[in-house]
């Protein structure tokens, strides 16, 4: 047997002995987009099926969280980044090739967006809300007589967010772990997956509950198989994605991952909301709550793991 | 024109002034090294094999890390040296991500920072330091395009490689082996 033995000299803070730039800040980052993306998109899509007093938690009272939650998840970047003072310049340059890029802007057209979305549906959940100023009033309902096209953007830049969160990572061909195109896709399931956990945590109608336990359940089925195709993809792949494979599957985040995201964020919340759908009942915020923890530990432990998982030579 | 390097391994002896130089010339900060010498001893004793490599960004023709920057701070300057420049660069850190040789390192004071190949020494027609002060001579610099540079002939007619050529990124430091 041939054995090697590569002894480097370099022991730079944060590279060495293995990449450890990116810490909480990112996978909360990219958690918020997806929820927020997840969010955004039911509230769009029920508004452009006509389905908006059937479904109102998730159409007019969540999209209120979503300015909030972008703030949170823009700070949390702002806390990732060294050289902070620049930051500014992000918003000075459009990159096409940068995933980095690209985000940034999708978000900074999200937020205005995003709050003028949740205050269009203002007169119909504080009906006795009284814009002082009449420019308000005007501004108001001008943005309700375009409400529609305001959707149907809404719905692709949530796409677009929710699929960023994964792509950012899915870009990196030196990190062989993240390196697979089903990045995107699954960090988008997930976000929509959160969002629909989310609507039945804070909604009071029991038929709006019922139909987003039937949405997140196909949103959990369509993530295992993805999960499944992200190990079969890598275990298929070069030495290089072979070892980031194996990090999940006898590696140090093989615990982690199966008991934390597959079992207790996917399998139990899939198998308490089939029950529930069979009209057993169970409090619905309980798959609700795993839904969400098993998304945030998700992108904790493949930010994590990416960084862990390198070319060999 | 385009600049490259090539490290004679059967000359390196691993002696780390290659390192020395470059944190002395390019006032790196202590606790950090823009080049580094890495050891791979290959083989079951008694039939064992030593390289030595002195290692360093490879300033790659298909650069990831500037493909990757969100502002532009990461570019590619005239002869294909790949640089940092600190007033652009917000430290996001996309660019270590996608170094596949983690040649890029967090500078203390914030910007990401990296091997230039001494570009300011270039600039006057001087060797990069780490090729200067090298005592087995095995760092040859040049221009690659030139097919009568020295390290063209060098890559003409010794046995080279690369640093995980798979990854696409085109590096553009030799190894003679």
């Amino acid at each position: 047997m041939i054995e090697e033995l590569i002894i480097s000299g370099r022991n730079n803070p944060e590279i060495d002995p293995h990449l450890h730039i990116w810490g909480w800040e990112i996978p909360l980052y990219l958690f918020i987009g997806g929820l927020v993306a997840g969010i955004l998109f039911f509230s769009a899509l029920y508004t452009i099926l006509g389905k908006e007093n059937k479904y109102i938690t998730a159409v007019k009272w969540l999209p209120i969280s979503t300015p909030i939650l972008i703030g949170i998840g823009l700070l949390a970047l702002l806390f990732d980044l060294s050289h902070v003072l620049y930051s500014w310049q992000l918003f000075t340059n459009i990159r096409w090739e940068s995933p980095m890029s690209w985000g940034a802007w999708t978000l900074l057209i999200m937020t205005p967006l995003s709050a003028i979305w949740a205050v269009s549906w203002f007169p119909d959940i504080f009906p006795k809300l009284d814009f002082k100023y009449d420019w308000l009033k005007i501004g108001l309902k001008r943005v309700i007589s375009i409400r529609i096209y305001l959707a149907w953007s809404l719905i692709v830049l949530s796409v677009v967010l929710g699929i960023y969160t994964g792509i950012l990572l899915s870009a990196f061909n030196a990190r062989p772990f993240w390196n697979t195109a089903i990045m995107g896709p699954l960090f988008l399931t997930s976000g929509l997956s959160a969002g629909a956990a989310t609507t039945i945590i804070f909604s009071k109608n029991h038929a709006e509950k019922l139909n987003f336990a039937k949405i997140d359940l196909g949103l959990i089925i369509i993530e295992l198989f993805f999960i499944i195709h992200l190990f079969m993809g890598h275990l298929a792949g070069t030495q290089v994605h072979i070892e980031a494979a194996k990090l999940f599957l006898g590696g140090p985040y093989t615990t982690s991952f199966w008991i934390f995201v597959v079992v207790l964020g996917l399998a139990i919340p899939a198998f308490l909301e089939a029950l529930e759908l069979r009209k057993y009942k169970i409090p619905s915020f309980i798959s609700a709550v795993l839904v969400i923890l098993g998304g945030l530990i998700l992108r904790f432990i493949v930010v994590d793991a990416g960084q862990a998982s390198r070319w060999l030579y | 024109m385009r600049y490259a390097m090539a490290i004679d391994t059967k000359k390196c002896v691993g002696c780390s002034d290659c390192v020395v130089a470059c944190q002395i010339e390019n006032n790196v900060p202590i606790g950090y090294c823009r080049d580094w010498i890495v050891e791979v001893i290959t083989g079951t004793y008694p039939n064992l094999s030593m390289e030595l490599r002195s290692e360093r960004c490879n300033h790659c023709s298909n650069a990831p890390c500037v493909r990757c920057c969100p502002t532009t701070a990461s570019h590619i300057t005239g002869g294909g040296i790949v640089l940092v420049d600190e007033k652009n660069c917000i430290g996001c850190k996309a660019c270590i991500a996608s170094c596949p040789y983690d040649a890029r390192f967090i500078h203390p004071e914030g910007h990401i920072d990296k091997c230039t190949f001494c570009n300011h020494r270039v600039e006057k027609g001087e060797d990069p330091a780490c090729a200067a002060v090298c005592p087995t001579k095995c760092i040859y610099f040049g221009d690659i395009d030139d097919p009568n540079s020295r390290i063209s002939r060098l890559i003409k007619t010794r046995k080279w490689k690369t640093l995980i050529p798979e990854a696409g990124t085109e590096p553009n430091i030799y190894y003679l082996i």
